[in-house]
């Protein structure tokens, strides 16, 4: 499994010198929204809490690093960590009011939330644009006085991938921590875990912060790979992809999100290329995988592997 | 006689108009052994989940360890050193047997916070979970993940969870409900030897008669929500009034 893993990181990192120009753009989509899934997961799979209002904190991250970039001309960098705290704040605050409902109540907490933030990104047109979304910034300088030409695709899919890779190794090591470990035991019986002698409800709104500094840190690296941060990247089906993207990858495993966001972009890419009805035929490929993969794709696959 | 660990005065609990709980008062003595008896609806889980923070009583007050918990949320009267068993079996089924006493051992130890370091790798709790797991028989069944074991196992994994919180006040609920005669044997045996120990108060309730006799040095009765009698095994089982309410034609020799 770890061999496999560096064949696969081998294999990405030597990806602009193979594959298609195109692709390139491909593979930035599916690393930046396989953090976002990745992120998405550890409050759904780890912790059994179904938000539907994540993309508050993604498109919280797209607009304050288009805004940083914008107005300050800093580094992608100091944009990037403007972003996560951001969004880190954005998520303690709608995470402090949401984590005390029970799970109906969350998600259409998290989703009135999330609608509200849509909201203001679409009509505090002073500071947001509106619906053109905020346009023009310039990608300078990378950071950490590295001369990195940022415009060129290959290169920013790189900084992409090291950041991407980075910030899943923190993810990871949450999810086999001690923390990670009373996660787990909050999905199942947030109660029980109450008469050990722990605040599960201060966990779970822990949990909700560290997903949403990550989902800010994968929005930031989306509005330069974009161009553009606009109310869409906010937009409450914006919330649904990270959902998709999990459960079809399989929420059992560290890996699924981003195995379900790369059949996510894969899917809509190829559908798209070939017909205009691709919410129809998307539609009918999620629900057949869905069905036939009730682990999640990666997720079955590895449990017949190791035959639970 | 001592100060007594646990003080309950004159506890209610109303469900809208019904009371379930009705002005109990109970003080249990360190390292005493108390069992809470009476037939179903009687109040007795109503009475543990004041107690342990689940509910918050109508009116009344709990003291533990001259300290007032009354209300208290249960993550707190845990940390004080009250912990409770549940009549079904409430373990973290998707973990390992090990995991399950980890995660009541992290609580323990305050590392629930540490976001980058396994429970796995902390030697403290390691230590600590394969005493607990081989005190109670189920160390050869560390890595089996607890949806797979058996009931009896799982009601064991049970009262690990609860030892493991270090607790100096045990409520059980039921702890040998459902089990074979053999597996409700090597339970009472459990219990005696960590009463005997002399580092556990118990307060039992129980719908076996001969665990409750075998294990109880006093033996509270309620029917309805309130205190019917209160004594010695021998007591209660002389008490005309009992026998009538509850033990009826039961033996009780």
């Amino acid at each position: 499994m770890p061999a496999l893993l560096v064949v696969l990181l081998a294999a990405l990192a030597a990806l602009p010198y193979f594959a298609p120009y195109f692709y390139i753009f491909v593979a930035t989509e599916i690393l930046i929204m396989g953090l976002f899934a990745a992120s998405f997961n550890l409050i759904f799979g780890y912790t059994g809490m179904l938000s539907f209002g994540h993309a508050a904190f993604f498109g919280m991250g797209a607009y304050a690093c288009a805004l940083l970039l914008l107005h300050f001309e800093v580094s992608l960098l100091t944009a990037i960590l403007g972003a996560m705290l951001a969004s880190t704040l954005l998520a303690a605050a709608i995470g402090f009011l949401s984590v005390r409902l029970g799970e109906v109540y969350f998600a259409m907490l998290t989703l009135a939330f999330g609608m509200m933030v849509y909201a203001v990104a679409h009509q505090w047109r002073s500071l947001t644009n509106g619906s053109d979304g905020i346009t023009g910034f310039r990608l300078t300088e990378f950071g950490l006085g590295l001369d990195l030409q940022l415009f060129n695709p290959a290169v920013y899919y790189h900084v992409v991938l090291v950041v991407v890779v980075l910030a899943s190794l923190v993810l990871y090591l949450i999810t086999r921590s001690s923390f990670g470990l009373m996660l787990r035991a909050i999905s199942e019986n947030p109660e029980r875990v109450a008469f050990c002698g722990v605040n599960e409800r201060r966990h779970r709104l822990v949990a909700f912060i560290i997903a949403g500094l990550f989902a800010g840190l994968a929005g930031a690296l989306f509005a330069p790979f974009n161009r553009v941060a606009s109310p869409d990247m906010v937009h409450w089906t914006q919330s649904a992809e990270p959902v998709l993207m999990t459960i079809l990858g399989g929420a059992g495993y560290f890996l699924g999100p981003f195995f379900g966001a790369a059949m996510f972009v894969l899917l809509e890419t190829w559908i798209t290329s070939f017909t205009e009805h691709w919410m129809l035929l998307l539609g009918i490929a999620l629900a057949l995988l869905v069905m036939f993969f009730r682990r999640g794709v990666l997720g079955t696959l590895l449990d017949k592997v190791t035959g639970r | 006689m001592s100060e007594p660990i646990l003080s309950v005065k004159d506890l209610r609990k109303s469900f809208g108009g019904v009371r379930a709980v009705d002005g109990v008062s109970l003080d249990v003595q360190p390292r005493e052994t108390v069992a809470l008896i009476g037939p179903n609806g009687a109040g007795k889980t109503t009475f543990y989940n004041m107690i342990s923070g689940r509910m918050k009583p109508t009116a009344g007050s709990v003291r533990f360890q001259d300290q007032d918990i009354t209300g208290l949320p249960p993550h707190t009267i845990s940390r004080l050193g009250i912990s409770r068993s549940f009549q079904i079996n409430n373990v973290f089924t998707e973990l390992s047997a090990r995991q399950n006493v980890e995660v009541a051992l992290t609580a323990l130890h305050r590392k629930h916070f540490s976001m980058f370091r396994p429970a796995s790798r902390n030697r403290a709790i390691q230590e600590e979970a394969d005493a607990v797991l081989e005190r109670l028989g189920l160390r050869h069944l560390s890595d089996t993940r607890a949806g797979v074991l058996s009931y009896g196992d799982k009601r064991l994994l049970e009262i690990a969870i609860v030892l493991a919180t270090r607790p100096s006040l045990v409520l059980l609920d039921e702890p040998t409900a459902g089990m074979t005669p053999e597996e409700t044997r090597h339970v009472t045996q459990l219990i005696k030897s960590l009463a005997a120990s002399g580092d556990y108060t118990f307060l039992i309730t129980e719908h076996d008669m001969h665990v409750v006799f075998d294990l109880a040095d006093r033996i509270l009765v309620m029917h309805r929500g309130r205190r019917l009698a209160e004594g010695t095994p021998e007591e209660i089982k002389a008490d005309p009034e009992v026998r009538q309410a509850y033990l009826g034609e039961e033996e009780v020799a």
